[in-house]
């Protein structure tokens, strides 16, 4: 049934995930290794360690600041975007189909080595939710709201903390296009001023915030926190779900390398971002659920081998997010490194004339120990 | 020598000089010796006997003194009192503090060759190489011996032996060690005659009768005795067979324990070898000896290293785990690791700073003026 000289494939082959993975013949490696089930909701054991593809206007409606760098240059090479669906994501995803929406929100910890698939775990899950149709609030990498910001300015709302208008407004531009259709749904529930002569009146679509915000930059982050507090507040209602996608969320308890103009440090609560967020971590709303990526690429001040959740959090941000659904994430099993090779293969990435043996197979195995990201820099030259 | 009695060569027609040299010998103040020109000093048999004397004696002394029984103190009783009383940091052993007999300290010498009265011992003392010549002669004596012997076989219609004596394992003895025999020096052109006389009388077929003789002019090679035994597989609790290498690179050691029926996985001082190496170019090094050996998801490997830097770890766990790997392994392809060089302790280690340079290598800058 299975043409082999097909090459594109966006054809749906009905009978494909039935097919069983324990026979690896070379000549149809495209059977084995993806799958044409491109709805992460009908994910299942069956498709664990295959690739499913994600068209690309989807992607650039969900994921407009989501996907790892190195992911993104892949897709521009190969055309495609290609996820592999691996077990710590279908038991995220079987968390959240079971879970009930009207107790307080359920928050989910991805943990692991360096290089392990974090974060592309986490765009998987998000994918289903804006599948599903919640609302996803996706913040791309928390450490980038904790170091090299260029512009810190004194929060009119709170002197004692300080606003990040360049990164609020980068953020509120990418939420805009990943969510236009609930901001127009949700309105605001209060008046909010914005300086002296603007305000927001109660009623409006959320989206004249987000306007608001990315028009006056110096209020970006006041807009931020708006936009926060109305959708914790509006979630529970049950109109929709919420999804609250941080990654490196570490950053948001660690230290932070910005200073004050006295050259005194600043601390996490002090950045308006950031206590916001923490607000949003909490889980003291309904309705939705909270998933979240440890990480120590971006960390600071903090050893290359620590992974775990005690190391990476610290004190502080272990009690705030006590009770949690740790989720580790390992390297490729045999079967996930198989299918990433003879990706590779088919996509003509790896070059090398010994790359296609057996032999080529069982080096870049050793060499990468498995591990997706070793994998892929090794693959990269080939 | 200032101060030793000269046993003077009285040559011929030196009478007079003679008287002059002696007059010399008591006041050494008066003329500057030649010290070039009389050769090599010469040793009286009365003058080692006596150093042969005091060493004994200062055996005892020594042996007394470290708290030894004096009867059973051996040389290496003595080397090891030395180095311990006279402790010495000193790169050249030849350079420390030594006591040792004097038949190994003062070179062996010829004694006079002449007599009272002049005359020569040796018939063949003229020819100026006397022990040489004696020796080109004897050598042909034995081979006009066997000749004749051979004459005499087939004379009587004997069968000639022809037990081919095993040249493959020994070697005739180098122009130095023929030096030390003779006791004078030889130029090469000799040493190439006498061993092409030898070789001629090997190659008779009846020369089994001077073998005596000639065994005292051949050295066994010890090729096949430092041969490397190659240890066999053990087997540990579950009876998984594993075995165990040893290796060195630069200042790091390492050891490795290579087991059977595994899955690649590899330790290194309890961590994982990506977490411990994080460079490719260390994990290829680790790669080399199983992917050579077509072994590469076979064997599980737990390693200790200490010691070096990261290359240098690396080298050395390659060097151990090429070493286990031989057990598990048939003589063809050690002998192909060999040749690949995984076998070789890697000889390169950090090149002394020489003085008057700013490194190894490097000079100072030159500076013109």
């Amino acid at each position: 049934q299975l043409d082999q000289g097909c090459a594109f494939h966006t054809a749906a082959r009905g009978g494909l995930s039935s097919v069983s993975t324990q026979d690896v013949p070379a000549e149809r490696p495209r059977a084995v290794f993806h799958t044409s089930e491109s709805d992460p909701a009908k994910h299942a054991e069956q498709h664990e360690g295959r690739l499913y593809n994600i068209p690309l206007e989807e992607v650039k409606a969900v994921f407009p600041h989501g996907l790892p760098y190195r992911f993104q240059q892949q897709i521009q090479t190969f055309n495609e975007a290609r996820v592999m669906v691996r077990r710590p994501a279908l038991e995220l995803l079987a968390y959240l189909k079971g879970s009930n929406f009207a107790h307080p929100a359920v928050r989910y910890v991805i943990y692991g080595e360096r290089g392990t698939g974090k974060t592309m775990t986490l765009c998987h899950v998000v994918h289903y939710c804006s599948r599903q149709g919640w609302l996803v609030l996706h913040i791309p990498d928390a450490h980038l709201w904790v170091k090299n910001c260029k512009e810190l300015l004194q929060s009119s709302y709170n002197k004692d903390r300080l606003d990040q208008p360049l990164q609020a407004s980068v953020w509120l531009k990418n939420f805009k296009t990943s969510n236009e259709r609930f901001l127009r749904e949700i309105k605001t529930q209060k008046k909010y001023m914005w300086g002296k002569q603007e305000s927001t009146e109660e009623g409006r679509p959320l989206g004249e915030v987000v306007e608001q915000g990315l028009a006056r930059v110096r209020s970006a982050s006041d807009a931020v926190g708006v936009v926060l507090r109305e959708i914790k507040q509006q979630s529970h209602r049950g109109s929709f779900r919420l999804l609250v996608a941080v990654d490196g969320v570490n950053a948001l308890w660690g230290q932070t390398t910005l200073r004050k103009e006295d050259k005194s440090p600043v601390s996490p609560e002090e950045l308006t971002l950031v206590h916001n967020l923490r607000k949003m971590v909490r889980n003291d709303w309904s309705g939705g659920a909270i998933v979240t990526t440890l990480s120590q690429t971006g960390s600071l001040f903090k050893p290359s081998s620590a992974y775990t959740p005690h190391e990476l959090l610290g004190k502080e941000g272990f009690d705030a997010l006590d009770p949690f659904v740790p989720i580790p994430v390992a390297n490729y099993s045999p079967r996930e490194f198989e299918s990433c090779y003879g990706y590779y293969l088919e996509r003509k990435w790896l070059q090398h004339e010994k790359a296609h043996t057996e032999d080529g197979k069982a080096e870049l195995q050793f060499l990468s120990g498995s591990n997706p990201r070793q994998l892929d820099r090794l693959a990269g030259p080939l | 020598a200032v101060g030793r009695v000269l046993r003077l060569c009285r040559r011929w027609g030196e009478g007079p000089r003679a008287q002059t040299l002696r007059l010399i010998c008591a006041t050494t103040a008066v003329q500057k010796k030649n010290v070039g020109a009389s050769g090599p000093e010469k040793y009286t048999e009365a003058f080692i006997k006596k150093q042969i004397e005091e060493f004994n004696l200062g055996k005892r002394h020594l042996a007394n003194m470290m708290g030894e029984d004096p009867e059973t103190f051996t040389q290496e009783d003595i080397d090891r009192a030395i180095a311990y009383l006279f402790p010495s940091g000193l790169f050249d052993k030849q350079a420390r503090p030594m006591m040792k007999h004097p038949t190994e300290v003062f070179p062996e010498q010829r004694k006079i060759q002449w007599g009272e009265d002049g005359r020569p011992f040796h018939f063949l003392f003229y020819t100026g190489k006397q022990s040489y010549y004696s020796l080109m002669h004897e050598t042909y004596e034995k081979f006009l011996n066997v000749q004749k012997h051979q004459d005499q076989l087939i004379a009587q219609d004997l069968p000639l032996q022809k037990e081919k004596r095993n040249l493959a394992g020994s070697r005739w003895l180098t122009k130095i060690e023929l030096e030390e025999m003779l006791l004078e020096k030889l130029s090469d052109d000799d040493y190439s005659r006498f061993v092409q006389l030898l070789q001629k009388l090997v190659a008779l077929p009846c020369a089994d009768i001077e073998e005596n003789y000639i065994q005292k002019f051949s050295r066994e090679v010890p090729v096949q005795l430092q041969k490397v035994v190659i240890e066999p597989l053990q087997y540990d609790e579950q009876g998984v067979p594993f075995s165990t290498g040893e290796g060195k690179r630069k200042t790091a050691r390492a050891t490795a324990v290579v087991y059977d029926n595994g899955t690649g996985k590899i330790t290194v001082n309890g961590t994982d070898v990506l977490h411990y190496f994080p460079v490719v170019q260390d994990r290829e090094q680790l790669l080399f000896p199983f992917q050579f050996l077509g072994r590469i998801g076979k064997h599980d490997m737990v390693c200790t290293v200490s010691g070096g830097g990261r290359s240098a770890q690396a080298g050395a766990i390659r060097l151990a785990s090429a070493k286990a790997l031989r057990s598990f392994v048939t003589e063809k392809e050690v002998e192909f690791m060999r040749q690949a060089g995984l076998l070789t302790v890697d000889p390169r280690v950090k090149e002394r700073k020489k003085p008057g340079q700013e490194g190894p290598r490097r000079k100072f800058t030159w500076k013109k003026r």
